[in-house]
């Protein structure tokens, strides 16, 4: 079974985020991970990138299938996870401890159209 | 008027599947496992010991009559004639055009009787091709795909598992050929065949058999396997997928598959068409790419040079076996050089790539 992290926000499309100051820590969920199956390459964009809510900033692949990264905020892309590039299996481990991008948000508020941890099991439930 | 719902169908071992936790998903129109434990770990199963794979989707046709072996040399694009009954062919069945109806298995069961095996997805376009084309021919065409279940049991460990876990003596039983046998009152198949590069066999019987098997399998602690590696398993040998890298608009010449077409026959449908793009040679065809890097290439990602769509990918992943990226693609002449240097796009980027043999694990058949 997957677990639904309470301190975090959710997107529809199954990434999680989370706020610590002005920058959005990025990741995706149990539920997604557990989903993909064994992860075997996490497509990642670079530090300066500007991403808009909504934009697909990159890929998590399982050996099967292409799974899109859609960001949930605006902003500046101001770190990768590089411990990814060698080990992209980190996320089946504990897609919680391992964030794929850092982003330093235009927007603040749009972390709050998000779904809060509660609103997310449900439509994890639903799938 | 009514609205025609599909169907989606389910082997004789879909409770077993659903009861081990398998993702299931449709495939061919049959709810079929596509993962138990994940598809690297089954993978490896088949590899390195033993898996076994639920594969009673698959179709089986039966022709018979005193014409059954000119018929199905008719309709065949390998050649069948002088074989010894027990033998197991592989080939395609082609239009006239040289485009490909289905890439399936011939068991000569005897001069007047024949076996085919074809792919689940083409189970009703294949029968009716059969049929239509029997016109002429003193032959009875019998689509036998809803009497059989079948599980292939695949692995270096394969001949011994089947040989004590079920008391099938298989040892005998040489590459490309099967035996028929009396279990619990009824006939059942078994032919050293497969799909994964691996030495196995493939096992055909009423679905009880085939439950029974699977059961004894499981008792014996077998890995379930999956399509998932089923796919990643014929990938890495560069055995083709129908859909993929054959179809109707590909014909085996393009697939790079020319040594299963007898052109020396007198006659078969497609043999002109085949036989002129043999001798002009085709203008695409199947290659492999190897890719720097780790990015992994899918199927109908474009492949390019200098900025120009050359092809396109029919079958990619990062190689379990050897965890390489790797892929099987469809490139326009010249570029299918083996060296030449190409590049794949992913998404928004381009990766650079070489062509290689479309071979990325080595056979370990038991001949």
């Amino acid at each position: 079974m997957s677990t639904v992290k309470e301190d975090v926000r959710y997107a529809e499309s199954h990434e999680w985020v989370k706020v610590e100051g002005d920058i959005a820590v990025i990741g995706i969920s149990d539920y997604a991970q557990h989903a993909l199956g064994d992860i075997v390459y996490v497509d990642m964009p670079e530090e300066g990138d500007e991403i808009e809510a909504g934009d697909v900033f990159g890929a998590v692949e399982s050996v099967k299938a292409a799974s899109d990264l859609i960001c949930p905020v605006s902003g500046e892309v101001v770190a990768v996870n590089e411990d990814l590039e060698d080990s992209p299996e980190l996320i089946n481990k504990d897609a919680f401890e391992t964030w794929i991008i850092k982003v330093r948000m235009s927007d603040a508020s749009q972390v709050d159209a998000l779904l809060d941890a509660a609103a997310y099991a449900k439509l994890c439930e639903d799938e | 008027m009514e609205q025609k719902e599909v169907e989606i169908k389910e082997t004789c071992l879909h409770g077993r599947h659903k009861d081990l936790g398998a993702q299931m998903s449709p495939f061919a129109g049959y709810d079929m496992p596509i993962q138990y434990k994940g598809i690297a770990e089954e993978h490896n199963a088949v590899r390195h010991e033993v898996g076994v794979f639920d594969v009673s989707h698959m179709g089986e046709v039966r022709v018979k009559g005193p014409e059954a072996e000119k018929y199905v040399n008719h309709i065949f694009v390998n050649d069948v004639r002088g074989a010894a009954p027990g033998q197991i062919f592989y080939g395609m069945m082609c239009y006239e055009n040289g485009g490909t109806v289905d890439d399936l298995l011939v068991y000569k069961v005897s001069d007047n009787e024949f076996f085919l095996v074809i792919n689940a997805a083409n189970i009703d376009k294949d029968v009716a091709w059969i049929k239509q084309n029997a016109e002429g021919y003193d032959v009875v065409v019998i689509d036998e795909s809803p009497r059989y279940g079948e599980v292939a049991v695949q692995g270096p460990k394969a001949e011994e598992t089947v040989e004590k876990v079920l008391g099938i003596p298989v040892k005998d039983i040489k590459f490309y050929n099967f035996a028929t046998l009396e279990r619990d009152g009824e006939e059942i198949i078994v032919s050293r065949t497969g799909y994964t590069g691996e030495d196995g066999f493939e096992i055909y019987g009423s679905d009880a058999y085939t439950q029974k098997v699977w059961d004894a399998l499981m008792e014996a602690g077998v890995a379930p396997c999956g399509l998932g590696c089923r796919d990643t398993l014929r990938f890495e040998v560069g055995l083709p997928l129908y859909g993929d890298e054959l179809s109707a608009d590909i014909t085996p010449i393009e697939a790079s598959l020319s040594m299963f077409v007898k052109l020396d026959k007198p006659e078969f449908i497609g043999k002109e068409a085949l036989a002129a793009q043999k001798a002009e040679g085709v203008k695409r065809r199947i290659i492999g790419l190897e890719l720097d890097g780790n990015a992994i290439p899918r199927h109908g990602y474009p492949v390019e040079v200098d900025g120009k769509q050359v092809g396109e990918i029919t079958t990619g992943y990062r190689s379990i076996s050897t965890g390489k990226s790797v892929a099987m693609a469809m490139v326009d002449k010249p570029y299918d050089k083996l060296g030449t240097k190409v590049e794949v796009r992913i998404r928004k980027k381009t990766f650079p790539a070489t062509v290689v043999k479309k071979k990325f694990y080595d056979k370990n058949y038991k001949k």
